[in-house]
Order: structure tokens, then C-alpha cells, then sequence
């Protein structure tokens, strides 16, 4: 999702008001964790210490046994942002990193907003961005605290002491650990402005770290929302309506109140809830039920009927976007015109876990279970369906078995769910809703489907002079709290970002249409970049070609002011060999995209059949995403965007039939398997800029870049996703 | 009548729906968490464990298909070849959300008890079944090669 690239459009920075915010919490007494070993690092859990550990602020505690304990305000959701915010805490506080560990922070918007989201909440590939500074800031104010302690105990100048490795020594010889001055130092006066190391002395920072959550994601033991377990807790399976919109009409429970296990049946807003003493016999329970559905205020139309109105949406002018010079102009007096239609499907985020939440109700409070991504809205949310306030609502953050967008959510649809059932049963028993792959795959939230209008001009000497494009797509947060924030003069930035930019085009338009269909969407994995990029990346190709230019030769021209897009392009070009010879019914593709602060190039190679089956064989991508704080987790991140897009680019689609979606489960919605996956290189660019985004940006150039090297193969252009099976030849 | 059969080399019983999936059964009976559900039709892989020392995929598993023979799960696991994989996962850095991870691990230890030295092909051919939408395959690939160094070294 891309909530910074919208509210913010540089990475964003603590400033000084934060991080006085931050640092006059030092003192103050203990920071209420989660209190669950669930959510509490392996190394943690291992060596529970004996005495309570010190807060030295929100965000570091330090514990006699010499346990520092970094407070994660974001969720975990496979992104590796327990090890970043680690490593920078162990960086600016000369602690080993085995003497590293984590947890969870709670739901507390006053200490853990993400100051690029204003809320608590992880998205936008902003965790290590919008943290940079203020978790640096916390740790050197511990790591002065200690420094202050060491030097009262040994009698010596502040000044005088070093830290390396979870000690400090003084020039006698004398030295304590952080474990022994940890008390001490909790009660020294907090540092206004800490100083911060000059990065060219960084010792973790930019090197190999092992990622904390690497033992506890192999050995079982680590806790998602699916493990967790309350006393008497029942497990909910709730029969959804089969359209969106749909409700209950009526229900017959008889049979499945006679199935052993079920506890109980309960009709709520979403549908019907069947409660159980476990997760089977609450299926069971589901398949017993008879529910009669009122489908009159449902979506009723199909996919090829959505496709068919956005198509005549687009011949009609929409909302202006982006307007340099004169698009149309420019298009009429053009030598050469490329007109071209592309359309994208609806796509399930399909994250392994199925959604899920925990809630016990009790008299005045409300406490949840969940890898909550929005805490501030999910808080909010529950607090009003529960009847309590919100600081009333403990959230206990868990992993997250992936989200890529889903758990982000602004209505907190399935933790509402999950609160309601715990209320229709007025708090009896702990809750533990559980949906199916079915209920997962079915009940929305997708990446909308998106149609776009391209025309391009090139003029006499071979110069691309106009660009002019109509996108046709639901806006995600009309009719969201984030609507006011999000939606400027009609326009749901989310639906245009990365549209014809940054190419230098004297002549570029970009208009859209926002039209109403009720069916429910959501940010998946770079949200407006998943279609804008493969546009824009494939009708430059085309035009590229009418223009007489190789792809490579023009995106350097366009791209002769963008030195970090010319960095990347240039890295990924070299690496993968770009112009040299291959084998026939081989090609390479190549696109570059800008997303969430970071630039990515990716070259795709493919193999394609002379009956038109292919395979993508090679992924050579470059990233320049500021200072790497962990080099290999930036390599994950680029790997993992690069298999989920190509996965999407392969197969995926939801479709609607008269308003019911057509897939239900890996069947017939069917992500990349182990025997799709390319050999991947990437390439980081090093760089001393912030740090910026690496959850997203390895995403969008993946699709545009294979599709340029099927073109580049056969010749025939590629207007659609998801590819398929055979490409025409 | 009680279904009994080994759990991790513990006997365990269970005298409920003999229909009911081996996974369940494990999760919300025996409270063994590590395995995963994810889909409920065998076609992800996250809930896989050994019956006797064959991947199965649980989901789909009646309790009464395993009366009387020997389940393994991550909680179990201890097999040479089984360290060698969490061990290899470890070096690499393979997880990312690491809901699929369990079953994974079943799997490439199952594919290194049967086959010391796979190629990439094998390796894709026994990985098939299980899927991960962060996309680790690549590291997959690259730990169980490590995994089986280690073994024949």
C-alpha cells in the first residue's frame, strides 16, 4: 500500500517535536508490553530475566541479564522489519547482536504512530523509513544514558568511556555491561539531542546480520494469530452471503446445532456465525446450516460486464490527473501513433494465513489477538462494536503468516467480525474466528480491476512528443476513513500513482475514472504501481520501437535527469548481459520503476515455445533504496516482490459471474509454484540517502519487464494480465 | 473406539469424528501449533507432516487413515537430515512471513531421507505441493543443496 508515497512525499523523518515526545516517555515507569511470551523474541522466551527489564524510552529496554529489548512498532508480516529495527537500535547502542531480542509494541497511537501514516499502522513499505531517525534517536539516548551511568561508577569523564559489543569500558581497564548499569542508567536524565553516529563508522548497519525471527520460523514455535489459545476459547466459522451485498434472509441452525462440538449459532451483519470447540466441527457446523440469502442490494454484475463499462468509461474524458503541454495537440500532429488497451484483473492478496482474530470480551475492556496492521483503526473499530473506549482495547500484535495489504485494512473487516460474534454470545467464551481459504478468496478486499486507454505520438526525428492516458478503476478508499486524507478533487491518488512518470514527454495527460461497483478493494502488495508501471513500462517498449529506439537507449534518453533511475537501469542492464546474443526463441525485457522512494530495474529472460508456452528464466534486478540497513533482508524483499508479482502475472485473477466470484481456493486460484520461480539476482546499489521502501518496490517493473521480453520474442504485444499459458505467436 | 497411533513417539488417542483432518486433530486437540492451515483441500502444503517418515498432507487427512502408525511433526522433528534443513533455513535467512515454513521443512527433510543429493529438478519436483506466497522458493532451492553438503560432507 502507499499511504507514504501519498501523505508524504519525501522519506519521511523524525523531527525534533517527535523525538522529544519519544524521550520524555523515558522515566516514566515501564512500558506495558504485551505481556504474552506469544509475542516475545526467542531469545526472550529462552532466559526470562529474573527483575523487570529497564524502559530507557518507548522504544529500548535493557535488562539485568544484558538483554536489550527493541519495542517493534510495526507489524511482522514476513517483511524482516523485527531484524531492521533491531539492527539499527544495536547500531546506535554498540550492543552485541546476540544480545538482541524484540516484541510487539502495543496498540498506543500517541507512542507508535507511524509518522509517515499519522496512525499506528504498517504500510507503504515505511517501517524502516519512517523509523530511521527516531529509533536511532532512542538508542543513542540509551546508549548516553549507560555511557552517563559507567562514568558516575568509575569516577571518569563521560568522555572517556567506549562502547563496543554490550560494553563499556573506561581507560583504566575498568568495564561493566549494559546489563550491570541498566538500573543506573534508566534513572539518568535523557539526552535532549543525542548524538548520532556518522554512518561511515556503522559496524552492523549495511552488513549481514541473521534475521531474529529465523529460529522461531523454523522450529514451529513461532505464534500467529492461528496458534493462539484462550481458556473455554470457541472457534467461529461464519457462512458468508455468496454476492457482495447480500444478506441474510433466514436460517435453519437445527442440524447444525445437532453436530458434536458445536456450541452455538448466531446471525450477525456479515452472516451466520457457527461456534465450536474447534476449528472442525465449527465447519462441520457451517455445512449443516441452511441460510437463505436476500441478494436484492447485491452486485449482480459479471467480470466481462465490468470490463465492457469501463472500456466505454474510457472513451469518455475523466478526472484530470497530470497535464504537461498538450497531450491531444501534440498526438494529432504526431508522425507515428500507438494506440493501445490494457486491462487488469481483480487479484486475492491470499496471504498463507486465512484471516483471522482472537477477542475476549470482559466487562470495560476488549482484548484482541491478531497481526493487526492498522492498531490505530483496528482499536477504533472494536472499541465501538465492543461498547468500550478505545484504550480499552489491548491489542496483542502477532505475526502475521503474510498480508500484502490485507491485513491494512480501514474497516477492520474481519476483526469487526470477530468482535461482533464475541458480542452477539455477550463475552461467554473467548472467540477465535477462523475463515477458510474459501472465505478468504471470496470475501473481497482485492486489487481492483483496472482498464487503461494509452495513445502515444512520436514526431519526424524519432522523439516520443505526446502521451495520453485514461485509467478506469474503483478508488480503494472512497467511503473510508482515509477518503478525506487520500481522494483530492475526485482523484484517489492510489489509482494513478506511477502513471507516466518520469519520463521527460513534453506532452503527457493522464485522466481517470473512478466508477462505483460494490465490490470491496483494497492496497495489494504496491497498490497503483501493480497496473501504472506495467503500462507505462510496455507502451514505452511500443513507442520506443515506433520511434526506431532499442529499450534500453530510450529510457536513458527520457531518463537523463533521474540519476537514481538511471543508476539502477544501467546496474540491471550490465548484470544481465543486456545486448548480448541469445539462443533463439529467447528474449530479455527490461523496465524501470520508481515506488514507495526506492528504484528498481529488473531485466526479465524468457524461454517461449513455438506453440507459445514459455518460461521466465532469469531475473537480474538492481535496487537503489538509500542505505541498505540489512543487505540480504533488501535481497528477500526484492525475491519475494519478484515472485509475487510474477505470480500474479502468470495466473492470477478473480473473476465475477453475475456478481459471484468465481475462485475459491488454490484450485482454481493458483500462485507460483516452486517450479515457476526464476533464478533471481539482485543488485543493491550502495548509497548514503535515507532508507526507503523494499516491501513493494520489487514489484512493479517484474510483469512489464517479462512482457517485454515475450514481445521481444515474438513480436506481438502483450495488453493483458494475467499472461497465461500460451502467449501468441 | 479410540483411534490410537504415534505422535512424535508419543501414543496418543483420539475418540471423536474419525473424519475428522489429522491437522485438526494435532492443532486444536494435541495443541501442537507448528503446523499450518492454509487451504483445507492439499494443495498448499503448509500443514505437512511425516507418516512414517512420508509427507502427508494433513489437511485431508482423516485421523483414522494414521491409527496404529507413527506421525512426525515440526515439533518432532530430529532426524539428521531434519536438523540439516532448519539448520540450512537458519543460514540462508529462507523465511519471510514463515506460515509455510513447517511444511516446507517436512518436505525437503522427507527429500533428503529419500535422495542425498537432488537436483534442482528433484528438489522442484518434491516442493511442488507446497506453496509460499512470499516467494522463497529461490532460497529453498539454495538451503536444501546446503542441507545436502552438510548431510554427505
Amino acid at each position: 500500500m502507499s499511504i507514504s508515497s501519498l501523505v508524504s512525499a519525501s522519506a519521511p523523518t523524525t523531527t525534533r517535536r517527535t523525538f522529544i515526545k519519544v524521550t520524555t516517555l523515558a522515566g516514566a515507569g515501564f512500558l506495558v508490553g504485551c505481556g504474552d511470551s506469544s509475542s516475545v523474541g526467542p531469545a526472550v522466551r529462552a532466559a526470562p530475566p529474573a527483575a523487570p527489564p529497564v524502559a530507557f524510552n518507548a522504544f529500548v529496554k535493557i535488562g539485568a541479564d544484558d538483554k536489550v529489548t527493541v519495542i517493534v512498532k510495526h507489524l511482522d508480516k514476513g517483511q524482516g522489519v523485527t531484524t531492521g529495527l533491531s539492527t539499527i537500535v544495536a547500531e546506535e547502542l554498540d550492543a552485541a547482536w546476540s544480545q538482541m531480542a524484540w516484541e510487539f509494541a502495543p496498540a498506543d497511537t500517541a507512542r507508535y504512530a507511524n509518522l509517515a501514516l499519522g496512525l499506528q499502522g504498517t504500510g507503504g513499505s515505511s517501517s524502516i523509513s519512517n523509523s530511521w531517525m527516531q529509533y536511532r534517536q532512542a538508542a543513542a539516548a540509551a546508549r548516553a544514558m549507560l555511557v552517563q551511568a559507567a562514568a558516575e561508577r568509575f569516577g571518569v569523564a563521560a568522555d572517556s568511556i567506549t562502547v563496543a559489543d554490550g560494553i563499556l569500558r573506561e581507560p583504566g581497564g575498568r568495564s561493566a555491561t549494559f546489563g550491570e548499569l541498566a538500573e543506573a542508567a534508566g534513572a539518568v536524565t535523557p539526552p535532549a539531542e543525542p548524538a548520532l553516529k556518522d554512518p561511515t563508522s556503522f559496524k552492523l548497519i549495511g552488513t549481514h546480520v541473521p534475521r531474529l525471527d529465523s529460529v522461531a520460523k523454523t522450529d514451529g514455535t513461532a505464534l500467529y494469530t492461528i496458534d493462539v489459545t484462550r481458556p473455554g476459547m470457541l472457534t467461529a466459522v461464519v457462512a458468508h452471503a455468496p454476492k457482495f451485498g447480500a444478506k441474510v434472509a433466514s436460517f435453519d441452525a437445527s442440524r447444525a446445532r445437532a453436530v458434536p462440538g458445536v456450541v452455538d449459532v448466531v446471525q450477525i451483519s456479515t452472516g451466520v456465525a457457527v461456534l465450536a470447540e474447534g476449528f472442525w466441527p465449527a465447519l462441520k457446523g457451517r455445512e449443516a446450516l441452511a441460510v437463505t440469502w436476500d441478494e436484492s442490494g447485491a452486485e449482480q454484475r459479471g467480470t466481462a460486464e465490468l470490463i465492457e463499462q469501463y472500456t466505454a468509461l474510457a472513451g469518455a474524458p475523466g478526472l484530470v490527473a497530470h497535464n504537461d503541454g498538450d497531450a491531444v495537440g501534440a498526438l494529432a500532429g504526431a508522425a507515428k501513433r500507438v494506440d493501445a488497451d490494457f486491462v487488469f484483473p481483480y487479484l486475492a492478496h491470499a496471504s498463507m494465513e486465512p484471516m483471522n482474530c482472537v477477542v475476549e470480551l470482559k466487562p470495560g475492556e476488549c482484548e484482541i489477538w491478531t497481526g493487526s496492521q492498522f492498531q490505530t483503526f483496528d482499536q477504533m473499530t472494536a472499541a465501538q462494536i465492543a461498547g468500550v473506549a478505545p484504550e480499552q482495547v489491548k491489542i496483542n500484535t502477532l505475526f502475521a503468516g503474510g498480508s500484502f495489504g490485507r491485513r491494512a485494512v480501514p474497516d477492520s473487516d474481519y476483526i469487526a467480525e470477530a468482535v461482533t460474534i464475541a458480542k452477539a454470545i455477550e463475552g461467554r467464551a473467548p472467540v477465535k474466528l477462523q475463515w477458510s481459504r474459501e472465505d478468504d478468496m471470496r470475501a473481497g478486499k482485492y486489487r481492483p480491476l483496472h482498464f487503461h486507454r494509452v495513445s502515444g505520438g512520436v514526431d519526424a526525428n524519432g522523439d516520443i512528443v505526446a502521451w495520453n492516458q485514461r485509467i478506469v478503476g474503483q478508488s480503494i478508499v472512497k467511503g473510508t476513513a482515509l477518503e478525506a486524507f487520500l481522494v483530492r478533487e475526485g482523484i484517489d491518488a492510489s489509482s494513478v500513482e506511477g502513471a507516466g512518470t518520469p519520463y521527460a514527454i513534453p506532452n503527457l495527460r493522464v485522466e481517470v475514472h473512478h466508477p462505483d461497483v460494490g465490490v470491496p478493494v483494497l492496497w495489494w502488495r504496491s497498490v497503483g504501481h501493480t497496473h501504472t508501471a506495467f503500462a507505462t513500462e510496455v507502451f514505452l517498449d511500443e513507442l520506443a520501437a515506433a520511434a526506431g529506439k532499442g529499450p534500453v537507449e530510450q529510457r536513458r534518453t527520457l531518463l537523463k535527469d533521474h540519476p537514481r533511475h538511471l543508476g539502477v537501469l544501467n546496474l540491471a542492464a550490465e548484470r544481465a548481459g543486456w545486448g548480448t546474443p541469445l539462443p533463439a526463441g529467447r528474449g530479455r525485457g527490461i523496465a524501470v520503476h520508481e515506488s514507495f522512494g526506492s528504484f528498481v530495474a529488473e531485466v526479465a529472460e524468457v524461454t517461449v515455445d513455438a506453440d507459445g508456452t514459455f518460461s521466465v528464466d532469469r531475473v537480474v534486478c538492481a535496487v537503489d533504496c538509500g542505505i541498505a540497513v540489512n543487505p540480504d533482508v533488501v535481497r528477500a524483499q526484492m525475491e519475494g516482490g519478484i515472485g509475487y508479482g510474477l505470480s500474479a502475472a502468470l495466473r492470477e485473477e478473480i473473476t465475477l459471474a453475475d456478481g459471484a466470484v468465481e475462485q475459491s481456493n488454490f484450485t482454481d486460484y493458483m500462485p507460483l509454484r516452486i517450479s515457476d520461480m526464476p533464478v533471481v539476482e539482485v543488485h543493491v546499489v550502495p548509497s548514503t540517502a535515507p532508507p526507503s521502501g523494499v516491501g513493494e518496490p520489487g514489484l512493479p517493473p517484474l510483469a512489464p519487464a517479462v512482457a517485454n521480453a515475450i514481445r521481444a520474442v515474438t513480436g506481438k504485444p502483450i495488453r493483458r494480465l494475467p499472461l497465461g499459458e500460451r502467449m501468441p505467436v | 473406539m479410540a483411534i490410537s497411533f504415534m505422535l512424535n513417539g508419543a501414543a496418543v488417542e483420539h475418540d471423536g469424528d474419525p473424519a475428522m483432518p489429522l491437522l485438526w486433530f494435532v492443532r486444536d486437540r494435541q495443541g501442537l501449533t507448528g503446523s499450518k492451515f492454509g487451504c483445507g483441500v492439499a494443495m498448499c502444503g503448509a500443514c505437512t507432516m511425516h507418516l512414517d517418515g512420508t509427507p502427508i498432507r494433513t489437511c485431508v487427512t482423516p485421523v483414522s487413515a494414521v491409527a496404529g502408525k507413527s506421525v512426525t511433526t515440526i515439533e518432532g522433528l530430529a532426524s539428521p537430515a531434519g536438523r540439516a534443513v532448519q539448520e540450512a533455513w537458519r543460514e540462508l535467512d529462507v523465511v519471510q512471513c514463515g506460515y509455510c515454513q513447517s511444511g516446507q521443512i517436512m518436505s525437503a527433510t522427507a527429500l533428503l531421507e529419500q535422495n542425498s543429493n537432488p537436483s534442482d529438478e528433484d528438489i522442484d519436483a518434491a516442493m511442488q505441493g507446497n506453496l509460499c506466497r512470499c516467494a522463497t522458493y529461490h532460497r529453498i532451492r539454495a538451503a536444501i543443496h546446503l542441507a545436502a553438503t552438510r548431510l554427505t560432507g
